[in-house]
């Protein structure tokens, strides 16, 4: 087990690596000036002399990987170009409200995805298992930045049931949670048809072996065999997926946050990269990336462990 | 049956929409902002008296272009790097790959905005993102392909008698390939026109004053206390779009699967 | 001299009485008549084999009896008496709460029959939900009876997950659960198929062993001559969906009336006397059971067809007590 964690949490690490290699090389492959380029309409002498020096681009091209992924690994993701402030604090000071949402996203998705999923495995041709089929395309079919914005203009502007804007006054959990509401519905909302439907094929999957034939045949109450027997080996596939869902809640964030004006990753890129804000964007993109890119290994692990003929080969 | 009609009725919106517009959608007419969808402007107008129907019309054709050119070039250059990795030597296979799951582990919109933020918002650059999105995952599949079939008894045969490596490439590998990636690509162009829409409407991708669905749903946005309308208008497009295309991509898919063809 | 089978005497202390079954299966392209017109009895404590080849209807019979049949069986007609106990008026909820306790199914494949992610320990504990012990009763039980099957050092075994046990271990685990709560009847459906030679004769001497220790009358299913020879007191022959032939082991094996048990007989490659280049089979396919044959269902491939075989369907003779055949042979016997 102890070798295959390792080798897992490697490849994560290379990933990132490569990633920040791929973003440095981006800036270069890019023909003419990179400042001019980045800066457009806005390029002073000052500002375009700024973003070379904050980039390094004044180095020979080398240097600048060498530098780049020495600083990256001491936690320094540069510095950003309008507020001198360093990334890594700013990336600090949002992380938690994206990391709020997209758990707050995650659970209600799966509280409601997995049961339905399984509701239709059981009751398969029933109206309950047609209605949860259209249900489940209907959401997948509409973007989550399109949730948001009707979700605001029904449920804020119209009925007034929830804040418009902002993620609720520090230290008051109950009006946070209150303002988590809506974001993380839109945010969740996609995945709830997913889930459901993957869940429905697991499980039906499962159902039709042999062992549930044999618990079957040995009377055990229909309630235990779904749970225990049956729901048991069918998650499996969900968990890997939840961490899919994770990237995929990553850019969906980036719309709820700016649709409800939370102070999140999301709304610090798009902010950022509207002023044409490289190292900020840069900075905030990779923390995204080092989110994902262990979320994936994580979830496979859990899976390995929860299953014990796996479990048992290591 | 339902997907295909959808489908149609997008791409006659694509080539005819300026033509059958009923307004002009660039046409600025301040006295007439904010109306509600009423006869003649049946999604109303916008903040500068825009007639939002028209916009949405002639935004299909942005849509359908940038989703169709981008996944065409995108499997192109998945195609070229997919059966390199599957049929170069095991480093080069080896480098692809951890290329892509680099690319791969970037939020899509995230990876969307840095390039953005490098190249400036335009068609073109948003067109070359979504290239960068998707060709992994196309030229993953077909590495996959490639791979399977490269140490099949048939491939063998051929080999043994004689054929050069290029032939057993287009000639025998690629027709297995083609048809599940055609079907996959017509199901990820919604995806590809959401993202359009997104980045656009988070203001990195196809500059105003383009009636791109995502700046429909910006302006939209922008004034949604005083024409909550546009926003309505805005999304109905990429909904039905999406609709369509999936519904499209899975009888597609369910007509070339041999077990269902049987009952035809 | 036979003589038809309605005059037969009910059995008296019978576990299982079927008459008159017939299940049909609702299919898109018609009613498949799989089970027609089945009449056995098991005696209490006995071992009776259940001989067919593939698509007989052996297995449909013992999933009727259990109350697991699919969705689109239909029972058409006849009963199925457990003790006293009319099987078809059982409720879902009364018949599953017989399954695992009064009687038992052991299925052919040791490698799928149990649940990978739960420990045997568990899946023994659970098959006693209905005793109300402790927990550490249960789990004595279930160490007793994996020593009764000879699984060496069971307390540590209940731990185990099924993937770290052998096929044959695996089946003795299944046979553990099945006679776990001391079932009245316990159905065998072939056990030992999936197994290689050595096991098989392990787990037949296991079945030979626990009968007597037990008390459980078996329903033995197989297409195994020799195995049946071994282990059963009485054999019940299906074709097709229809009994065709049933009595004691000697009579089936020495004394078999019907054409059809006759041939099995003698493609039994253990029997063969004389060393031919081809074994014999029986010629012709097992007939497709969409519509209900008019005449004998084996009339298609039997050496002893004659007139009526093709027109009239067969009643049951009775050539002597309990030995049951039907055909239309032993109702023209001379005098």
């Amino acid at each position: 087990m102890l070798v295959y964690t390792l080798q897992r949490i490697g490849l994560s690490f290379l990933i990132c690596v490569t990633s920040i290699c791929l973003l440095f090389s981006a800036i270069h492959l890019i023909p003419g000036d990179p400042a001019s380029i980045m800066l457009g309409s806005r390029a002073t002498p000052e500002l375009r002399e700024r973003l070379n020096h904050e980039l390094g681009l004044d180095q020979p091209v080398p240097m600048q990987l060498v530098n780049f992924l020495g600083r990256v690994a001491q936690g320094d993701l540069g510095t950003d170009l309008w507020s001198q402030r360093p990334v890594s604090t700013m990336v600090a000071e949002s992380l938690p409200y994206t990391l709020a949402l997209i758990a707050a996203g995650l659970g209600w998705s799966a509280l409601v995805g997995i049961p339905l999923g399984c509701y239709s495995a059981i009751r398969r041709n029933t109206w309950a298992d047609r209605l949860t089929g259209i249900l489940s395309v209907g959401t997948i079919s509409i973007p989550s930045f399109v949730v948001a914005i009707y979700a605001l203009l029904f449920f804020s502007i119209e009925l007034d049931w929830f804040p418009v804007i902002g993620a609720g006054d520090e230290g008051n959990l109950g009006d946070q949670l209150w303002h988590l509401v809506l974001p993380s519905f839109a945010v969740g909302l996609g995945w709830v048809g997913y889930l459901a439907r993957i869940v429905r094929a697991s499980m039906l999957e499962v159902m039709g072996e042999n062992h549930v034939r044999t618990a079957r045949a040995f009377g055990l109450p229909e309630g235990k065999i779904i749970l225990h027997y049956a729901l048991r080996i069918a998650i499996l596939p969900t968990i890997t997926l939840l961490a899919l869902a994770i990237g995929g809640m990553l850019s969906s964030a980036v719309f709820a946050e700016s649709i409800f004006a939370r102070p999140g990753i999301g709304k610090l890129i798009v902010d950022a990269a509207n002023l044409r804000d490289y190292p900020l964007v840069q900075g905030a993109a990779l923390t995204t990336v080092v989110l994902f890119a262990f979320a994936m290994p994580i979830a496979d692990l859990l899976v390995a462990w929860l299953d014990p003929r796996v479990r048992a080969t290591f | 049956m339902l997907g295909l009609i959808l489908v149609l009725l997008m791409v006659f919106c694509a080539i005819a929409g300026p033509s059958i517009a009923p307004f002009d959608p660039f046409k600025i007419r301040v006295t007439e902002r904010f109306t509600p969808p009423s006869l003649p402007h049946v999604f109303g107008t916008d903040n500068i008296g825009r007639d939002v129907f028209s916009r949405v019309l002639v935004g299909s054709r942005i849509a359908l272009t940038v989703g169709g050119l981008s996944i065409a070039i995108s499997l192109v250059i998945g195609l070229v790097l997919g059966l390199c990795a599957g049929y170069g030597p095991r480093w080069l296979d080896n480098f692809l790959l951890l290329v892509f799951d680099s690319v791969y582990s970037f939020p899509t919109v995230i990876l969307g905005l840095t390039v953005m933020t490098l190249l400036g918002p335009s068609m073109t650059n948003l067109i070359l993102v979504v290239v960068v999105v998707q060709t992994p995952a196309y030229a993953r599949l077909i590495r996959t392909a490639t791979l399977s079939i490269k140490g099949s008894e048939y491939i063998l045969a051929i080999r043994s008698l004689g054929a050069s490596p290029a032939r057993v490439l287009f000639v025998h590998i690629l027709p297995n390939i083609i048809g599940p990636l055609f079907i996959i690509a017509s199901m990820d162009i919604p995806a590809v026109i959401t993202l359009e829409a997104g980045l656009t409407y988070l203001g990195m991708g196809i500059p105003p004053p383009a009636p791109s669905w995502g700046r429909i749903l910006l302006d939209g946005f922008d004034n949604i206390r005083d024409a909550p309308w546009i926003v309505v208008a805005g999304g109905i497009p990429l909904i039905v779009t999406t609709l369509g295309f999936t519904f499209f991509g899975e009888s597609l898919r369910d007509l070339m699967d041999p077990r269902l063809r049987r009952n035809l | 001299m036979a003589m038809p089978a309605e005059e037969r005497s009910a059995k008296s202390d019978s576990v299982l009485e079927v008459r008159g079954l017939s299940i049909e299966f609702r299919t898109p392209t018609g009613s498949v008549h799989a089970l027609r017109h089945i009449d056995f009895d098991i005696p209490r404590g006995s071992v009776v084999g259940l001989v067919g080849e593939s698509g007989s209807g052996k297995s449909t019979l013992a999933l009727a009896i259990m109350g697991l049949m699919p969705g689109n069986a239909v029972l058409r007609d006849g009963s199925i008496r457990f003790g006293d106990i009319d099987l078809r008026s059982l409720r879902p909820a009364a018949l599953r709460a017989l399954r695992g306790d009064r009687i038992s199914m052991v299925f052919q494949d040791p490698m799928t029959s149990l649940n990978p992610v739960r420990s045997i320990g568990d899946q023994m504990t659970d098959i006693q939900y209905r005793n109300g012990t402790s927990m550490p009763d249960k789990r004595r039980k279930a160490a007793d009876m994996l020593r009764k099957v000879g699984i060496p050092d069971p307390e540590r075994q209940l731990d185990r997950y099924p993937h770290e046990f052998s096929g044959g271990m695996r089946q003795r685990i299944v046979i553990a659960m099945g006679i776990l709560e001391q079932p009245e009847l316990l159905i065998a459906d072939e056990p030992t198929t999936a197994l290689d030679v050595t096991m098989e004769a392990q787990i037949v001497q296991l079945l030979r062993q626990l009968r007597g220790e037990v008390n459980t009358s078996i329903l033995f299913i197989s297409h195994n001559l020799g195995l049946i020879a071994e282990l059963c007191d009485f054999v019940v022959v299906l074709y097709a969906g229809e009994v065709v032939e049933q009595g004691s082991v000697r009579d089936i094996f020495h004394r078999p009336k019907h054409p059809y048990t006759q041939a099995l007989l003698e493609c039994d490659p253990v029997r063969i006397e004389e060393v031919r280049r081809e074994l014999p089979t029986i010629p012709g396919d097992v007939p497709n059971l969409l519509k209900a044959p008019a005449g004998c269902v084996f009339a298609p491939r039997c050496p002893k067809m004659f007139d009526p075989c093709a027109i009239q369907h067969p009643a049951d003779y009775e050539t002597s007590p309990g030995h049951v055949a039907r055909c239309h042979l032993l109702g023209a016997l001379p005098s």
